[in-house]
């Protein structure tokens, strides 16, 4: 049994980052984006680490790293991620912003994944994150999938276990912080993870020279993605909301806690 | 007029629940034709529970009990061609947020999720993590809305038993079984989304203390007795979550779930208390929606001094937890 794992997944602003919204004539965007330091995104991160755990274990399995993203900005990110696991990018050049739909990034990852050469959908498993960092809208992933016809759908998956027979037990985020366990007869499948149960890969030099040597020729291959910003933007703009802070100091511990219990009971 | 159609699950313990009566108000105050699309094995009580609000659909079956994709999308599909919706809304529950992408594609439309606010056609949400608020309207149809919960006020149901509802008909099948719902951690449920207050434990109940020594046993006990003389539910930020991943000595009831900020949830409560977390931006995106804030921290300049918490207090939040604990007890 063996998968060809297509992993969706693109970069954004280093969570450290300031970031500020600004308006230009292809619509809202961030200040400076193009200087800001970048990494792989989150959640679709930890989707790379399962899916390069399940190849291991699946002799004959590939993972393929689908990215759309400006080129530059997705080398940088890929100098670091490409010493993790191992892949072969499939690079699409376009925005990386939030701010498009994710209609339109749908359409330009599924059309990328269709023209990977052998692509067998039967064994075909699509990962990514559940949400990204950017348009956290949960949607991209799904309607690529719909896209690539795909109709047995996850969406926080945080653990998949592959039976003997190939069949699936996959564990999804649900309310109240519990897991919906479902078993599915097996691929073709798309989930999209939560944070799963890797840690983050060490970085291996071996690992990075096999991947440098597909990485380069891919992003210089990277064609134009179609991606534009195609909503009615009435406002962009950082909350408001700051808070006049009362720093309460060399009070005693019973003092703040008493104070404590009587906000949490509404009294205060 | 368009028609505005509101997909609604049946639920264990109430036929509708509490954010699908609020994303029917949100439909009503649209100023559309409202009809109501109900999921679920048997949708009779759920129909009766939102009589008179709009149009009554209902996929019903065995094999719409379950939350799984295929079907739910199945059901969605049939229920928005059925409605002819121009404008589809939904509560964010995990069933709908799997499944309603895929339908928005399969209708040729476009969706908008984690909307936290409906006004005149234009919608209201977050981009980067909640780090950024926009609003924007579109002109494609259908136009598919997940609305969080706490959006607005509740159809106030005036019930009535044995409404008629038109039954549409769905594709069931599905290489897919929902086996059921488990809870990650052992011992008692520590993540309750309807909880007033949200109390949050950083890293610093893991570092050593004043005497030189760690207390892991002592920060266990304090935060679950907090839980249980409060009923808070617990959040975490990501350092603590992640010190069980390097290896590190870690509360163990605490897991991922529990994660609050940059890549963890943006819960709703009244309430926060945050205890030894240092109140940075990543892990502050994640309160964006709770409104009264305090925190417990022995830096007075931390993350939570600059604008992010009502009222901070530097104190030891052993001592602090100790006294609220009995207070509370």
């Amino acid at each position: 049994m063996s998968y060809q794992i297509v992993v969706c997944a693109g970069i954004v602003p280093d969570p450290l980052q300031t970031l500020e919204p600004v308006s230009t004539p292809q619509g809202p965007a961030l200040k400076n984006e193009a200087m800001l330091p970048a990494v792989l995104d989150p959640w679709a991160a930890h989707a790379l680490y399962e899916a390069n755990h399940l190849a291991k274990n699946m002799p004959g399995s590939k993972v393929y790293l689908v990215s759309l993203a400006p080129k530059a900005k997705l080398q940088q990110v890929l100098m670091t991620i490409a010493q993790k696991v191992s892949f072969e990018l499939i690079a699409l050049d376009g925005p990386s912003t939030g701010f498009t739909d994710s209609h339109d990034v749908a359409a330009a990852l599924a059309a990328a994944i269709e023209a990977i050469p052998g692509l067998d959908k039967s064994r075909l498993l699509l990962f990514g994150g559940w949400e990204s960092a950017a348009r956290a809208a949960g949607a991209t992933l799904s309607m690529t999938g719909e896209r690539l016809g795909i109709r047995e759908q996850f969406q926080g998956v945080d653990s998949l276990t592959v039976g003997s027979d190939g069949s699936f037990e996959i564990r999804e985020r649900v309310e109240g912080g519990k897991h919906l366990v479902s078993q599915c007869s097996g691929a073709p499948a798309v989930l999209g993870w939560a944070t799963g149960n890797l840690p983050e890969p060490p970085n291996s030099p071996q690992v990075g020279m096999q991947n440098m040597r597909t990485v380069m020729p891919a992003l210089q291959k990277a064609k134009p993605a179609g991606v534009a910003v195609t909503q009615q933007y009435a406002s962009v703009a950082l909350p408001k909301q700051q808070r006049s802070t009362r720093i309460v100091r060399d009070v005693a511990a019973a003092e703040v806690a008493r104070e404590l219990a009587q906000w949490i009971r509404g009294a205060h | 007029m368009e028609t505005i159609l509101v997909l609604l699950h049946t639920e264990a313990g109430a036929p509708v629940g509490k954010a699908g009566l609020e994303v029917l108000e949100a439909a009503r105050g649209l100023g559309g034709d409202v009809a109501i699309g109900l999921v679920g094995a048997d949708c009779a009580a759920a129909a009766a529970s939102v009589a008179g609000a709009g149009r009554l659909l209902a996929v019903e079956g065995e094999a719409f009990a379950q939350p799984r994709y295929a079907t739910d999308a199945s059901a969605a599909e049939a229920l928005v061609k059925a409605a002819g919706a121009g404008i589809v809304l939904a509560p964010a529950t995990s069933r709908w947020a799997r499944c309603l992408p895929g339908v928005a594609q399969r209708a040729a439309g476009r969706i908008d999720t984690h909307v936290t606010g409906l006004n005149d056609g234009t919608l209201t949400r977050w981009y980067y993590r909640q780090r950024i608020e926009a609003s924007l309207r579109r002109a494609e149809r259908p136009w598919f809305l997940l609305l969080e919960a706490g959006i607005g006020p509740a159809y106030a149901a005036a019930g009535a038993a044995g409404a008629a509802y038109e039954r549409v008909t769905a594709e069931p099948g599905s290489r897919t079984e929902a086996k059921g719902v488990i809870a990650p951690q052992s011992g008692e449920q520590t993540i309750k989304p309807e909880a007033e207050l949200l109390f949050v434990a950083g890293a610093g109940w893991t570092k050593k203390q004043k005497d030189g020594a760690v207390h892991m046993d002592r920060a266990a006990e304090l935060i679950l007795g907090m839980l249980k003389g409060s009923g808070a539910s617990l959040g975490s930020s990501k350092s603590l979550v992640d010190l069980s991943g390097e290896g590190h000595a870690v509360l163990p009831f605490l897991s991922h779930l529990n994660q609050v900020g940059q890549t963890g949830s943006t819960p709703r409560h009244a309430k926060g208390l945050a205890t030894c977390c240092h109140g940075e931006e990543p892990h502050v995106v994640g309160w964006r929606f709770i409104q009264d804030r305090r925190a417990v921290n022995l830096d007075a300049n931390c993350g939570w001094a600059r604008g992010k918490a009502d009222v901070l207090y530097v104190a030891d939040a052993f001592e602090v937890m100790e006294e609220l604990n009995r207070l509370l007890g």
